[in-house]
């Protein structure tokens, strides 16, 4: 007899949007009755890839399998039809019906075909709750009216009121206390005993070694590792594998001498209510500072908060030795601070507009008198610095949406450019930048660095943070645990740091 | 310029195509298709119009007609667009209108003269916006509620003054802007009002760091937010600019009817509206052109005249003006998505 053929078997799975390829040629196999979970940093895929699953996106090139037969997953209710199930991280439920109505939603029970039969519907729910271990939840409250856990076991209700064999989860354990967690971990594992298969998403390695039985790793759409035992293999392995270099990139070199000007940024006790404690740094020009640390870790938060774009409960920033006004964006870009957050198009871009509009939206005023915009001066300056960085297509007249995920950073890192500004605030300045340019955008970094700029570097990589910046601080649970220079860290220093207090592998 | 550049790009002026186009495709290319449609659709309107009633149609007097009728919603759509643009929407325009145009022609503002009644329109014009602009801007309130509270207020207002009565203007140098006399050139001085304001607005909109502005916000609140504009006084100030416009039409109409009532304006926020729509302003904001607003209230205005003279009654007229709706924003979808 030939081997049973996995549950769900995704192969060579590539998915692309304007700008960035989502998915390289990833696979996934599931069996039935496994919990696989499902591990990457932010952008690694995992969203895209998941999506897939759902029928929510349509796959470039690719196949799936569903118990050994091609199947195409055209929409949503095709994946749900085969018994695919996925609970989503923004809850998908409808805040204003109630328990029984949002489980039953599209599937409601009638009579004659139209007629809601509400009592059967809240007793099927008060059935399916008492399964997933929460009987005190009332079929008949509203949705809205209920605490984040309890909207998760909603939508696990949902979930299994269809005939389900595979539920994928996307980091369930995010909005949980731990007893939550526990009685999570105990559904999980009723599900598997009963044959269903559960993809898990995390980031929290601790969880994925109770109850995993596999891991397959995500990094920059590519499935860097499949089906690894998840309770034996090495917790640092495992982290190498989400946060390490799967192409040798070639970093700039250092400068000679270590910058010994006056600080130009200055951050004193620094704190945000449950983010991170009072943080210090000095930042000097022609200084690469990197921020290393997991997810959760406060890294993006204390960019942000220095940027104005989020306000401190106390602490202090300064630039050139004045303060900032705390929580003002525009404050901290007219002292001479610029930020290429993490979510280019969402945060960074106007994606209607040409290159030279995104890049002299910050210094309009340079072009203009009384208002009025000198265009010719403005696509001069715009031209001259993009060339600066050598961002291609050299025509600043594109529509920015035109351009690689490479290309529309440096349109990003442009806008501060001609601004003038002194300080460079860079969030994940490589997500979603293909593979191959990003040593480019290392050379610009380090060549803004050089010709005089601080540089605050976030990045989930630490191979970036350790190549590229010259200083190094590394964040856990929003608290900074070691500084030093990047030459005296390696990447295995930098993981034990980061991951302290995990389990030990 | 400290890079290397590729051998092919090497001339300073950047990229330069192998062989130069002829000069009217690049006037072509920059009127774009959008543009091009509807004036593509004015003309065929001109031509039913022509073909149907040839002598009242075409007649000097019926197009000085057409024109100054869309003068006073012109100038209401070219604020409306520019609040549009940036994401919002203003559905006070009609309300505010009835109240500038009745609250300049009261007794008491007549006594002041032309310049009271213009100053008076423009003040509560300005005024409504910035209590619009207040409550949108630093009152977090969605731009529907806030300007629908102020179209149900205005119009009480308005009503309040008024008592329902019509105010007849006495003063003879505004009546007189109407009359034929005051033609420049056969143009009514209406009409030179909404043309000005069209130049000013498209200016402003396309040459200004205000009008980028609006784009930004409109297109990208947050990265404009990050890139360090003021986005709360943007959204004041665009309102501010559509109350204004709101003024101007209020005395244009004043000019026009000779009169100020509580009813002036009604339902102009649905044409407004529906004019920046049809010339390819999007509802979302973050792209629109004075241009498309203006040639789409020239569309309904020559629509409704040639109706008019073709004696089909309003219902005709009403569900014309939907379906032209419907078609534009189906053509724009489809050359969005081909372009």
């Amino acid at each position: 007899m030939a081997p049973e053929p996995p549950l769900l078997s995704m192969s060579g799975i590539t998915k692309s949007f304007p700008g960035v390829r989502a998915l390289d040629g990833v696979d996934l196999d599931v069996q039935a009755g496994e919990v696989h979970c499902l591990l990457g940093q932010n952008g690694a895929g995992k969203s895209t890839l998941i999506k897939v699953l759902a029928g929510a996106h349509q796959p470039d090139t690719g196949g799936i399998r569903w118990r050994g037969e091609e199947v195409t997953l055209r929409s949503p209710i095709a994946a749900m039809r085969l018994g695919i199930a996925t609970i989503y991280q923004e809850l998908d439920l409808v805040e204003h019906l109630s328990v029984a109505e949002n489980v039953h939603l599209g599937h409601e029970p009638t009579t004659a075909g139209f007629v809601v039969r509400g009592k059967a519907a809240r007793a099927s729910t008060a059935a399916l709750l008492k399964r997933l271990g929460h009987p005190e939840i009332d079929p008949a409250r509203l949705v809205g009216e209920l605490p984040a856990a309890q909207q998760q076991i909603v939508s696990m209700a949902r979930a299994l009121s269809h005939d389900v064999r595979l539920i994928v989860m996307d980091e369930p354990s995010a909005a949980l206390d731990p007893d939550e967690v526990d009685n999570l971990f105990r559904i999980v594992g009723g599900l598997t005993a009963a044959g269903v298969a559960v993809v898990y998403i995390s980031h929290r390695l601790e969880e994925i070694r109770r109850i995993g039985d596999r891991v397959t790793v995500l990094k920059d759409g590519r499935a860097v590792a499949n089906g690894l035992p998840a309770k034996s293999t090495p917790t640092r392995e495992v982290v190498a594998l989400m946060t390490g270099r799967n192409v040798e990139y070639v970093f700039p070199d250092r400068p000679v001498s270590t910058p010994t000007g006056e600080p130009v940024l200055k951050i004193r006790g620094l704190s945000r209510q449950g983010e991170f404690e009072a943080f210090d740094l000095d930042v000097r020009p022609g200084e690469i500072v990197g921020l290393a640390g997991l997810v959760g870790s406060g890294r993006s938060e204390i960019l942000e908060t220095v940027y104005g774009a989020r306000k401190p409960t106390t602490g202090q920033v300064q630039v050139g030795g004045k303060a900032l006004k705390p929580g003002s964006v525009r404050a901290a870009v007219r002292a001479g601070l610029g930020l290429a957050p993490e979510e280019r198009k969402a945060q960074a871009l106007l994606m209607l507009e040409s290159v030279t509009r995104n890049v002299s939206v910050s210094s309009m005023s340079r072009f203009s008198r009384a208002g009025w915009i000198d265009r010719g001066a403005e696509l001069g300056a715009a031209r001259a610095a993009t060339r600066e960085l050598s961002l291609r297509p050299d025509n600043p007249s594109v529509p920015v949406r035109t351009l690689s995920g490479g290309n529309q950073q440096k349109a990003v890192l442009a806008r501060w450019l001609l601004r003038g500004c002194k300080v460079l605030l860079l969030d994940e300045p490589t997500r979603g930048v293909d593979v191959g340019a990003r040593a480019e955008l290392y050379a610009v970094i380090r060549r803004l660095a050089d010709e005089g700029l601080a540089v605050l570097l976030v990045s989930s990589e630490v191979p970036e943070v350790l190549g590229l910046a010259d200083r190094v601080l590394v964040l856990r649970e929003g608290r900074v645990v070691h500084t030093a220079s990047a030459r005296e860290l390696d990447e295995h220093r930098v993981l034990d740091l980061v991951m302290e207090g995990s389990p030990a592998s | 310029m400290t890079q290397p550049v590729s051998p092919p790009r090497g001339s300073s002026t950047g990229k330069v195509p192998p062989a130069q186009p002829p000069a009217w495709r690049g006037v072509l290319v920059r009127a774009d298709v959008r543009t091009l449609s509807l004036l593509g659709v004015l003309a065929a309107l001109i031509l039913i119009g022509g073909i149907t009633k040839p002598d009242e149609f075409l007649d000097t007097r019926n197009l000085q007609l057409v024109l100054t009728q869309a003068s006073v919603i012109g100038v209401v759509t070219v604020g409306m667009t520019f609040v549009i643009v940036s994401g919002g929407i203003d559905l006070s325009v009609g309300a505010i209108v009835a109240l500038a145009s009745v609250w300049a022609t009261t007794l008491a503002t007549q006594e002041y003269g032309f310049a009271g009644i213009l100053f008076t329109a423009m003040v509560v014009g300005v005024g409504c916006g910035l209590v619009n602009g207040v409550l949108i801007a630093y009152g977090a309130m969605v731009p529907f509620i806030a300007t629908l509270a102020m179209l149900a207020s205005a119009r009480g207002l308005a009503l309040q003054i008024t008592d329902g009565k019509t105010q007849i203007v006495t003063v003879p140098s505004v009546l007189d802007l109407g009359e034929r006399d005051a033609y420049v050139l056969g143009i009514p001085p209406l009409v030179l009002v909404f043309a000005v304001v069209t130049v000013i607005g498209w200016l402003v909109l396309n040459r200004t760091t205000f009008g980028r502005r609006t784009v930004a916000v409109g297109g990208n609140p947050e990265a404009a937010r990050l890139a360090g504009i003021d986005v709360r006084r943007q959204r004041l100030y665009l309102y501010l600019l559509s109350g204004l416009c709101c003024g101007i039409a209020a005395f244009l109409l004043i000019v026009l009817a000779g009169s100020g009532q509580n009813t002036n304006g009604n339902l102009y926020e649905l044409d407004a509206i529906a004019a920046a729509i049809i010339g390819g302003t999007l509802l979302t904001g973050g792209r629109g052109t004075i241009t498309g607003s203006v040639l789409g209230v020239l569309i309904f205005t020559t629509i409704t005249n040639i109706f008019a003279l073709n004696n089909l009654q309003s219902d005709v007229q009403q569900i014309a003006k939907g379906a032209i709706i419907v078609a534009a924003v189906l053509v724009q979808r489809r050359t969005a998505s081909t372009t």
